[in-house]
């Protein structure tokens, strides 16, 4: 309910701050407006080429540990109540997390040159 | 009825809080870094020869980014070319839905929160719209069919993925000293006192989560030294092909990222609204003394102790940003992998230890 009103104002907010310059900016172009943003060279390549697959990598990575991350968030909320229990729970977790953790260190996921 | 119009009065104030709060950044920003750099900085803006420190910059930059060209090159994904700025913006500003500005008010009877969105998933519900502002970021590069700015996009998507870990780890060993992912609840709790005097903030009993979470924070804004994505001065960022207001809005989430850290860093660490020894009759100090306060008074000395907080962390980073060198991007990487995630596992580990003993 809250949420919805919020969505609602800020989008519209949003909306009109991106249509004002349609209705309000001047509308003059040129050949020279026309090519990619190229450190004013004249452009080489118009399309996007391979990228290094470094970057997918961090991603996996990413994905991972952020869904160890969620899992640390229910248990943090109920270890007030069920300590000490929960630490050792959370110690067989947490030795299987650092092992990966060190595998992708070792296996040089983090390193960039 | 009135429920709908107290909330969308609530709306509309923060909103403007916000924008207004935005919009005087740059001016800060702008002043504060001449001051660094032995310059005036920008003084000339004035209405009717009226200068005040060049307090009306913002408002005439403001004009002048309303009045340029509509300019969406044709070689771009159309669409997805105006989506990104708008996802960018979006997600950043609803996050300030979920910040509590001052504890609950009663007029009439009826008791407000001084906060429009009091979930049960609040502090889950910022880092996640925060994260989603990657979507914004990524769109821009590839809508914009330019190889740097796709680079940059993907530097940046890297960089925001791999602080995301850490300010997530960072924030587990807080929620277990007060266990609520409810704001508001947290703030509550800070108010509480340690061995009878302390305020139980969370820097005080957090200390090493809040560095980490300091360090991811200042990544996530992706400003400098972290400004990897954008690079203004050599390299070229995700929103080379941006103009007018759409690049107008990637700089705006800029600042608003400034401010809802500072407001996260204030709400998590530094006990929110919170006043040491003020409780709703007024000050009691542990010494004794008592200095009874209307709860007017109270409530405006709360929203005032917000702000004051929120303002001392937007200067804090934005004097960050004008003193420190950028990271190269090797190092940005082994700091946020190789320091910050081992180092917040290590903070659960003890504040897990210490909690149990």
């Amino acid at each position: 309910m809250e949420l919805l009103f919020v969505f609602l104002i800020f989008g519209l907010l949003g909306v009109v701050l991106l249509s004002l310059n349609a209705l309000l900016g001047p509308k003059k172009t040129n050949p020279d407006k026309e090519q990619p943003f190229e450190c004013g060279s004249p452009y080489l390549q118009d399309e996007i080429k391979p990228f290094p697959i470094k970057f997918s990598v961090v991603a996996f990575i990413f994905l991972l540990f952020d869904i160890e991350v969620v899992f640390f968030f229910p248990w943090a909320l109920v270890f007030k109540e069920m300590r000490p229990a929960a630490l050792v729970i959370m110690l067989a977790y947490g030795a299987i997390l650092p092992a990966g953790f060190v595998y992708a260190w070792k296996k040089g996921a983090f390193k960039w040159d | 009825m009135t429920d709908i119009g107290i909330l969308l009065i609530k709306i509309v104030l923060a909103l403007v809080w916000f924008l207004v709060l935005t919009l005087y950044l740059t001016w800060a920003e702008r002043k504060e870094s001449a001051v660094i750099q032995d310059r005036i900085g920008a003084n000339r803006a004035s209405i009717f020869g009226i200068r005040i420190l060049g307090l009306f910059q913002p408002f005439a930059d403001a004009i002048k980014m309303i009045f340029k060209e509509d300019f969406v090159p044709v070689f771009s994904r159309k669409f997805l070319h105006t989506l990104a700025p708008f996802l960018s913006f979006f997600f950043v500003a609803i996050t300030i839905a979920a910040i509590p500005f001052g504890d609950d008010i009663r007029i009439a009877g009826k008791t407000i929160s001084l906060q429009i969105f009091d979930a049960n998933i609040g502090l889950l519900f910022v880092l996640a719209m925060l994260s989603l502002g990657i979507y914004g970021i990524i769109l821009s590069g590839w809508a914009s069919n330019n190889r740097f700015a796709l680079l940059g996009s993907i530097r940046g998507a890297a960089q925001l993925i791999s602080y995301e870990v850490a300010l997530g780890l960072s924030l587990v060993g807080l929620i277990m000293v007060y266990p609520s992912l409810r704001l508001s609840e947290i703030v509550r709790a800070q108010g509480s006192l340690l061995l009878g005097f302390f305020p139980a903030w969370g820097v005080f009993l957090q200390p090493l989560g809040f560095i980490i979470f300091l360090f991811a924070a200042l990544a996530e804004t992706k400003r400098v030294p972290f400004d990897l994505p954008e690079g203004e001065s050599e390299i070229i960022g995700f929103f080379a092909e941006y103009g007018g207001l759409k690049w107008g809005l990637f700089m705006m989430t800029d600042f608003m990222e400034i401010i809802i850290v500072s407001a996260l860093l204030t709400t998590l660490f530094f006990g929110g609204w919170q006043v040491p020894w003020l409780s709703t009759a007024g000050f009691e100090f542990p010494w004794g003394w008592k200095w009874h306060l209307g709860p007017w008074l109270v409530t405006a000395l709360e929203v005032a102790a917000f702000n004051i907080k929120v303002f001392i962390f937007c200067w804090l980073q934005i004097l960050i940003r004008w003193t420190y060198p950028r990271l190269r991007y090797d190092q940005l990487m082994d700091l946020g992998w190789k320091l910050l995630v081992p180092l917040s596992l290590l903070n659960i580990l003890g504040t897990a230890i210490v909690m149990s003993l």
